[in-house]
């Protein structure tokens, strides 16, 4: 418990610190205010290219649209329509990617054959698989999680083959001694073996779903997620800029707490362990 | 000798093939007894592992055969005939003391009670009562290795196979090992096949040491060792167990003179 208070505070303290350089490049080189004016000037400290941190914070409590409910309101919506988005991408990528790196490390001919399609993938960009998974599988909830799988499985894979190969090869006599069958093997050996593995992936996982299903929602159409709110603020960036960034802050939020959420499952399914004990 | 547990009839291992083909052992005939405590003893590369992985059928021998309980060493390893144990204790370091020591049992249909109350009975064998709920990592090397043989134990194999079990140890703690091993063997019954670079502990120990040269691996002689049983820390002050110990390094040196000095500098 006091740990995780520690690194709540230290959240805290590196938040405010940002917010002050922020704030101080503006004090330098940006716009300046009656009764100072800044000695550099910089573009980009613009109130246009960089708002104010009270700015953007007052975003949040103004409407987002006339009439309408609190920039707050809306964008916490958004966040948990992608996040759902995301969190079926993830679903979808870890179970593919720990299937593939199981296949791998059972078929070292499959391995041969299909790992330089699983690398090849990924150098192909998102951007323009992404328009094909709407087409193929309509707009909607189930292409963005597909195209976020698409970015998740791939650190699932790696990592999951080197782990489940990670045990001492003694321990896997051990098991031969035992004339253990395949899935015993799997079950009591690789697998508790590749867990530090995966979850090391699944960190990597968690924060580039959210990414997936935000570039996910662009060909879609799809207005309600975080993707929509950033394209939408985006176009409209001149007449309020501390949307944007408001926007932008929510997602990465969004990102942060599902891999605080991964985290917490990490250290609550590997307790008792040497790893987790000192790290 | 009536009844051999363990049975080598002219087995060849060769490892690679080709010009890179390499005799790890030749022409090994060999009887282990029911009970017996066999210890492997000889310089390193003379094979004594490989002997070992071919009684538990971890690797097939290249010409000969081996008969175990009466069966093939493969048929023996499915019957789950062998307890291994090897110079590392390879404990899963997610399980607990107690759930390391199941870990066999889970491979066969024995009822979670059962399994609970053999790995328990296994434990207070090696003296770890108290220690069930303890991770593997918060043990002392040799209470780890106490673990290992409990684990290797659990389902009453017929035959226990022990790799250099003490080899990482310090002095102190393989003496008490020793001891203790000696007293499990009394107790269980096991025959136990035991490969060690030390004299003293292949003598302390066997009822049988089986010396062996290296490059090919051959052996050279196998020594009854007669020494009164149960032994003690007394056996070790005893002078038959000294002459047992000149006999075994001049039996070892005997074979090594025969070869060049060259090939022993590098066998070293």
């Amino acid at each position: 418990m006091f740990r995780g208070a520690r690194s709540v505070v230290t959240f805290v303290v590196v938040v405010i610190a940002l917010a002050a350089g922020w704030e101080l490049v503006k004090l330098l080189g940006g716009d300046g205010f009656p009764g100072w004016t800044p000695p550099f000037q910089w573009q980009i400290a613009s109130d246009l290219n960089m708002p104010h941190v009270w700015d953007i914070a007052a975003a949040f409590v103004e409407p987002a649209q006339r009439n309408g409910p609190p920039l707050g309101f809306v964008l916490a919506n958004a966040a948990v329509f992608t996040f759902r988005e995301a969190f079926g991408g993830f679903v979808f990528g870890a179970g593919l990617g720990l299937a593939l790196a199981i296949v791998f490390v059972h078929s070292p001919l499959l391995e041969r054959a299909l790992v330089p399609y699983v690398v090849a993938s990924q150098t192909v960009p998102i951007i323009a698989i992404a328009p094909m998974v709407v087409i193929w599988l309509q707009a909607g909830w189930l292409s963005v999680a597909v195209i976020s799988a698409y970015l998740t499985f791939f650190p699932v894979t790696i990592a999951g083959v080197r782990g489940l190969r990670s045990p001492d090869p003694r321990a896997m006599e051990l098991m031969r001694s035992y004339a253990a069958p395949t899935r015993d093997v799997l079950l009591k050996v690789r697998l508790p073996a590749a867990a530090p593995y995966l979850f090391a992936a699944f960190k990597i996982a968690a924060t580039a779903s959210v990414v997936g299903a935000i570039i996910g929602e662009l060909p879609s159409g799809i207005r309600e997620g975080l993707g929509g709110a950033i394209l939408n603020f985006n176009q409209f960036y001149v007449s309020g800029p501390p949307k944007l960034w408001a926007a932008i802050i929510v997602a990465a939020l969004v990102g942060i707490s599902f891999f605080a959420a991964v985290r917490v499952a990490e250290v609550v399914m590997l307790r008792g362990r040497v790893a987790v004990a000192e790290s | 000798m009536s009844e051999a547990v363990v049975r080598f009839r002219a087995v060849d291992k060769v490892f690679g093939s080709g010009a890179d083909a390499t005799k790890a052992l030749d022409r090994i005939d060999l009887e282990i007894p029911k009970r017996a405590f066999v210890s492997l003893i000889g310089p390193s590369g003379c094979g004594k592992s490989t002997l070992l992985r071919l009684i538990g059928d971890l690797t097939r021998p290249s010409a000969g055969t081996i008969e175990v309980n009466g069966k093939s060493a493969h048929r023996a390893r499915l019957d789950r005939d062998y307890g291994m144990v090897f110079q590392s204790p390879v404990l899963f370091d997610w399980r607990t003391v107690m759930r390391n020591v199941e870990l066999p049992l889970e491979m066969s249909a024995i009822p979670k009670r059962a399994r609970a109350t053999r790995a328990q009975e296994m434990l207070a064998l090696v003296e770890l009562t108290g220690f069930e709920r303890r991770y593997p990592w918060q043990l002392s090397g040799g209470m780890q290795q106490r673990v290992a043989i409990a684990r290797a134990l659990s389902f009453e194999p017929a035959i226990l196979l022990m790799d250099e079990p003490f080899g990482a140890l310090d002095e102190i703690t393989r003496e008490r090992l020793n001891l203790e091993l000696l007293r499990i063997w009394q107790q269980t019954g096991t025959t136990i096949v035991f490969v060690t670079h030390s004299i003293p502990e292949a003598v302390f120990l066997s009822t049988h040491v089986a010396v062996m040269s290296a490059r090919p691996g051959r052996i050279l002689d196998v020594i009854a060792v007669d020494l009164p049983q149960p032994r003690n820390d007394l056996t070790r002050e005893d002078e038959r167990y000294f002459g047992f110990i000149t006999r075994v390094r001049e039996r070892l040196r005997g074979g090594d003179a025969a070869r060049p000095r060259a090939v022993e500098v590098a066998a070293s």
